[in-house]
Parts: structure tokens; C-alpha cells; sequence
């Protein structure tokens, strides 16, 4: 799979290249800078991007414009925005070009290898993966009056997982239960939100967070 | 938030009938006033036989005491504060309070203003009082002349004329010219004596200036002793925090490298028992980081840092921001940590279920208002965070103004001073 990388701090781009190419990966490019990253995404055409979010020149949100302006001009262009700290506002700019192949981490979750590994090929894929900081954030919000506040507390826990981006068979393992179990959850709170359910993974995940995020 | 540029100055705060007794009461007081000056003229010669020292010391805190509550009461006349610009003595003791009143400018222009008041001040008080009590006196002449005895009254002008009951009231046509002068002229000559006092009471340019030096070294030493705390915060959050926590993980690392020979399974636990101290120290870096300078203030300026405020809110919170350009870093942090904790104490305290925040920049001022729709009785107290909100824009010369009746709800006014010409415009502060 081949992998395009944009990280400034050179420490942690060579641990990124070693990670991934230890995994079978293939890193076409790493980029560390913004104003590099827009005209590299565009010509390699990755299969999976991984982006920090603050870049030179500017050291602040280069990585994520990029990203968005990369998407513009190549639809659906997967790219992990990796981030010192998570902020709803950037998560929701991600996620408002629709489509799938976004996510959008805290820079730690890369410790977790497995789970790091799983949402790059979870966004290579077509799929998202959302920090589970951007998902509790959200979640935690005032539900008195919304349809969210008529989830049982089980519910929420699979919404939350769902709006992270894993299929029903992680979600299952997560909570060990069955994965017929989740799916009927997962059936009740696309009946309680008012979604019709569909079999497409990713287009779920979008309409829950956009549902989420355009309150 | 509209302010109408006033040319006229604002109204008597007296209603007109309270007016000739209050100038009477003035006019008294300021034939009682000879009394300080006398005594305080007199003083300063006898410092020299040591008498002067006691008396002055005496006289002079009445004589203050005394232009004080003039301030109070003519500050009534002009509807504005007159402020009291008397020098604090720099050390306690005897003599240095004696040293300051002698060289403070204003216990000078006390003294002459109680000169100038006995002669001004009284004429013109009175003259205000005169005017209403002749229209009093003329509209109950003809009843005076028919009660007294004979000649008490019916001899005015030292005896020129004479009159007698019917003919006195041909003299109450004076009554009415008295009360037409004194409808058009009684306020004006209290408020001329106002302004006149005012001139000396007031204080003076370089008063003015030293007691504006006096507040901005007031808010300075305030300002430096909180980025004194804040900074030993960071440093104890940092020595407790992430420091010790990298030294555990440097630990188990070294611990793990040991051991993967021998026991690779212990050695997979001390390295997953690294890998989330290493996480701990992250997200308390984070956290700590957060507090200094939030990092979305850097990258999207308050505009965006107030919108992911709200939206990090547990509640609706409805931004209204327009304010063009960006203010100076420093202001934009102080206006940021403003609102940040104006929201975070409706959060705790209002029991709100919505609250709004509009910034906007006008009269080279950022407004900042911040309300809710909770219980409201949000009070301003030493220690409290409306307080360290109020103390961290004096620091900026920014005022707090905080509206919250018990029942609710709840707005925070505050203002920053922040000129137009230091409002950067920047290429990109929207969405790329």
C-alpha cells in the first residue's frame, strides 16, 4: 500500500517510515512542510496520507488546509490528519467535504501500533477514523432535548465506537458481545436518529457524525 | 452597544423644588467654610513655633473632610464623579503625613477654594436661593402685611413706601418675575458654581497623570504577580506531571531492555506499562499546553478559538463575531481566557440550557458579552473568577460589568481597549 507522509519533526517522521514500512507499506514521499504537501498529494496520489496538522512555515493549521485542499481537487484522497491535540471545529471542517477517507487522530494513538495500523487501513480503505476525544467530546454534550438523549447508555457506547469508524465486528470484540447484538443496536439508533440504514460503512459513520457535529 | 456623543452636559440630578433649599444649605456652608481657611492660613505660620504642627494636622483632614462632601454633593450638580486627588504618604508616621499634605498641590487648592466658595460660591448659592424664596415671600406678602403689626411689613424699602393690605398686592408681580429669573437662571448659577468648584477640586493635569501612574502601577504589580503564580503552576505541573511520569517510563524502558533476554513476557508488560505513561504524559502536556496558549488561538486567531469554545460547550452556545482583522496577541489571549471562563462558569454554576457570546469591535474598544439563560446571581468576589477576569483586563485597561439577577439570566460585559490601527487583517483566518 503505497503511503505519502507529512511530518515536520524529523524524530517522528522516520519513526512513522519505520513503522509503516515495517507493516508493508510503501512511503512514496515524506513531506515536511505545507506549501510541499498540496503539490506532492496531487502528483503521487497515495493510497493512504498521513498528515500532522501543524507544518512549516507557519506552525499552525498548514497540514489540515492542505488536506482540505488536496480532497478539493482529488475527491475522496484518504488522508489521517494526525494532531498534538484534537479540536471539533477541525474535525468538523474534515468531515464536511463528505465523502469517506478522513480521519483524524491524536498524535499518541500512533503508540498504540495495532489500533494506529488499523485506522490507516480503516481511511485507506474509504473508511474514517476519529479520535475517540472528538467522539466523547460530542457525545457529552447537553442531550436533554435531542434524539440522542433517548439512547440507552449501551447505545451511545456503539454510537460512539460507530462514529470512530469500526466495522461491527470490532465493535462486537470491543464489547464483547456478539456481533448479531450489534447490529441490532445499531439498528435502534438509526431508528431513534431518524437515519435509514444503509450497508454502506462509511456512509453511515458520515451521516452520524455530520448528524453529531451540525447541531 | 450605541454610544450617543453627548455636547450637553448631563442633568441636575436634584428635582427643582429640593434645588434653593440644597443651595442655601450650601451657602451656610460656605460661610462656615471661612472658618477652615482662617485656621488653615494660620497654621503654616506656627509651624514654626510648633503649634502649627498639631493644628495643621487637625485642620487640615477637616478642611478635607469638608471639600469631600462638597465633591459628594456637586458631583449631583454635574452628573459626574469629582475625584479626590489627594497623595497617599509613602510610609506611615507623623511627619511623613505632614511632609505629603504639605506638598500636595491640592491641600493648597482646598484653601483657596474655601476663599473663593465664602465669596463665589456663597453669592451664587445664594443668589439661586434668594431668587426662589422672593417668588415664596411676594406670593405671601399680602397675607404678612394683614397679620403683623403695623409697620413690619407695610414699610418695605427702609420705609420709602408704605402699603396696606389691598395695595400690597400690586407687588406680586415681582413674585412672578422673581420665579421667571429663577426658572431660567437658578440651576445654571448652581451648576456655574459647580463647575467653578470643580476647577479647584478637580484634579489637575498632573494629578490626573499621577493618579493615572497610580493605577497603571497598581495593575502592573498585579499583573506580574499572577505571571509570577502562573508560571511556578506551570513548573509544579510540569516537575509532578510529565517529568515524573517520563522518568517512570525511562525506567521501565531501561528495566524492559534488561530483562528481554531473560523473561520476554515480562518484558512485553514493563513495555505496555511504558507505552501508557508515555500517553499519560502526553495528555497532561497537552492539558498544560492548552492552558497557556490554546493552540487553536495561534491557528485560527478568537474567532475560531471562541467557536471551538462553544462547541466544546455541553450546551448550545451561539457565537455572534465581528470584529475585523486580529487584535494583538496579547489582547486576543486575554479576551480568549475571558470568555473561556465566563463560559466555563455557566457551565458549573448557571445551570443554563443555552448561552450566547458576541464579540465585536467598536469605539476602539473589543466588547465582549457573554450570557446564558441560567439561574443568573453570579456576583463579582475577591478570589472568585469573575474577579481574576476583572484583574486580568485592568491589566489591559478593560472593564468587566456582570448583570445577574438571582433569578436569572446571566450577561457578562467586558471591554478591551484596542485601537483599529493595531487590528491585523490576515491573508487566511477563514477555511482554506
Amino acid at each position: 500500500m503505497r503511503v505519502l507522509i507529512a511530518e515536520d519533526h524529523a524524530l517522528l517522521r522516520d519513526g512513522l517510515i519505520r513503522l509503516l514500512e515495517a507493516h508493508d507499506f510503501e512511503v512514496v514521499e515524506a513531506v515536511d512542510n505545507g506549501p510541499r504537501l498540496v503539490p506532492a498529494l496531487v502528483e503521487h496520489r497515495p493510497d493512504v496520507a498521513v498528515v500532522d496538522v501543524r507544518l512549516p512555515p507557519t506552525f499552525t493549521d498548514e497540514g489540515l488546509k492542505a488536506a482540505i485542499e488536496a480532497r478539493s481537487q482529488v475527491p475522496g484522497l484518504p488522508i489521517l490528519v494526525l494532531s498534538q491535540y484534537v479540536e471539533q471545529l477541525y474535525a468538523r471542517e474534515l468531515l464536511t467535504g463528505g465523502g469517506g477517507g478522513v480521519g483524524y487522530l491524536l498524535k499518541d494513538r500512533v503508540s498504540n501500533v495495532a489500533e494506529f495500523l488499523d485506522a490507516v487501513r480503516r481511511v485507506a480503505a474509504g473508511g474514517t477514523a476519529m479520535d475517540p476525544d472528538v467522539i466523547g467530546q460530542l457525545l457529552a454534550r447537553n442531550t436533554r432535548d435531542e434524539p440522542i438523549g433517548r439512547l440507552t447508555p449501551r447505545e451511545s457506547e456503539v454510537l460512539g465506537l460507530m462514529a470512530e469508524g469500526r466495522s461491527n465486528a470490532a465493535i462486537a470484540s470491543a464489547l464483547f458481545v456478539t456481533e448479531k447484538a450489534v447490529s441490532k443496536h445499531t439498528n435502534n439508533i438509526f431508528a431513534k436518529l431518524d437515519l435509514p440504514p444503509s450497508e454502506d460503512d462509511n456512509r453511515r459513520v458520515i451521516a452520524v457524525l455530520t448528524y453529531l457535529s451540525s447541531r | 452597544m450605541t454610544t450617543v456623543a453627548t455636547t450637553e452636559a448631563p442633568p441636575m440630578r436634584y428635582p427643582k423644588l429640593a434645588q434653593p433649599w440644597i443651595a442655601l444649605f450650601l451657602a451656610i456652608l460656605a460661610e462656615l467654610g471661612i472658618a477652615l481657611f482662617v485656621l488653615s492660613v494660620v497654621s503654616v505660620p506656627l509651624i514654626a513655633v510648633w503649634v502649627g504642627i498639631p493644628l495643621l494636622l487637625v485642620v487640615v483632614p477637616a478642611a478635607r473632610w469638608f471639600a469631600n462632601c462638597h465633591r459628594t454633593i456637586l458631583a449631583g450638580f454635574l452628573g459626574e464623579r469629582i475625584p479626590r486627588p489627594y497623595k497617599k504618604p509613602p510610609m506611615p508616621g507623623m511627619l511623613m503625613r505632614l511632609r505629603t499634605i504639605l506638598t500636595d498641590p491640592q491641600t493648597w487648592r482646598d484653601i483657596i477654594w474655601l476663599l473663593v466658595n465664602a465669596v463665589l460660591g456663597f453669592t451664587l448659592c445664594l443668589l439661586s436661593a434668594v431668587l426662589f424664596l422672593a417668588t415664596l415671600f411676594y406670593l405671601v406678602y399680602p397675607l404678612l402685611v394683614g397679620v403683623t403689626p403695623e409697620g413690619v411689613f407695610t414699610e418695605p424699602f427702609g420705609g420709602l413706601l408704605t402699603v396696606n393690605f389691598w395695595t400690597s398686592f400690586l407687588l406680586m408681580p415681582v413674585a412672578l418675575i422673581a420665579f421667571l429669573i429663577w426658572q431660567a437662571a437658578g440651576e445654571r448659577l448652581l451648576k456655574a458654581n459647580a463647575f467653578l468648584a470643580r476647577s479647584l477640586l478637580g484634579p489637575t493635569e498632573s494629578a490626573k497623570l499621577a493618579m493615572r501612574v497610580r493605577e497603571l502601577a497598581e495593575s502592573r504589580a498585579e499583573t506580574v504577580d499572577t505571571q509570577a503564580a502562573e508560571l511556578r503552576r506551570i513548573e509544579r505541573d510540569l516537575h509532578d506531571g510529565a517529568q515524573a511520569r517520563l522518568a517512570a517510563l525511562s525506567m521501565n524502558l531501561g528495566m524492559a531492555e534488561e530483562m528481554v533476554a531473560r523473561d520476554p513476557a515480562q518484558a512485553a508488560a514493563l513495555l505496555t506499562e511504558a507505552r501508557e505513561s508515555a500517553s499519560t504524559a502526553l495528555s497532561e502536556l497537552r492539558d498544560l499546553v492548552r492552558g497557556i496558549h490554546p493552540p487553536v488561538l495561534a491557528d485560527r486567531g478568537l474567532d475560531g478559538a471562541v467557536k471551538a469554545l462553544a462547541m466544546s460547550c455541553p450546551f448550545k452556545v451561539d457565537v455572534t463575531y465581528d470584529v475585523p482583522g486580529r487584535p494583538p496577541a496579547p489582547v486576543e489571549s486575554a479576551a480568549y481566557f475571558a470568555v473561556a471562563e465566563c463560559l466555563a462558569n455557566a457551565v458549573k454554576y448557571s445551570a443554563a440550557t443555552t448561552a450566547w457570546i458576541q464579540i465585536t469591535h467598536e469605539d476602539e474598544k473589543l466588547h465582549m458579552i457573554v450570557g446564558d439563560d441560567g439561574i443568573g446571581g453570579a456576583v463579582v468576589r475577591p478570589g472568585g473568577g469573575l474577579y481574576g477576569i476583572e484583574r486580568r483586563l485592568a491589566a489591559f485597561d478593560g472593564t468587566l460589568t456582570v448583570v445577574s439577577p438571582s433569578a436569572g439570566p446571566t450577561t457578562v460585559i467586558m471591554e478591551l481597549p484596542c485601537e483599529s490601527s493595531s487590528l491585523k487583517t490576515t491573508p487566511s483566518s477563514g477555511t482554506a
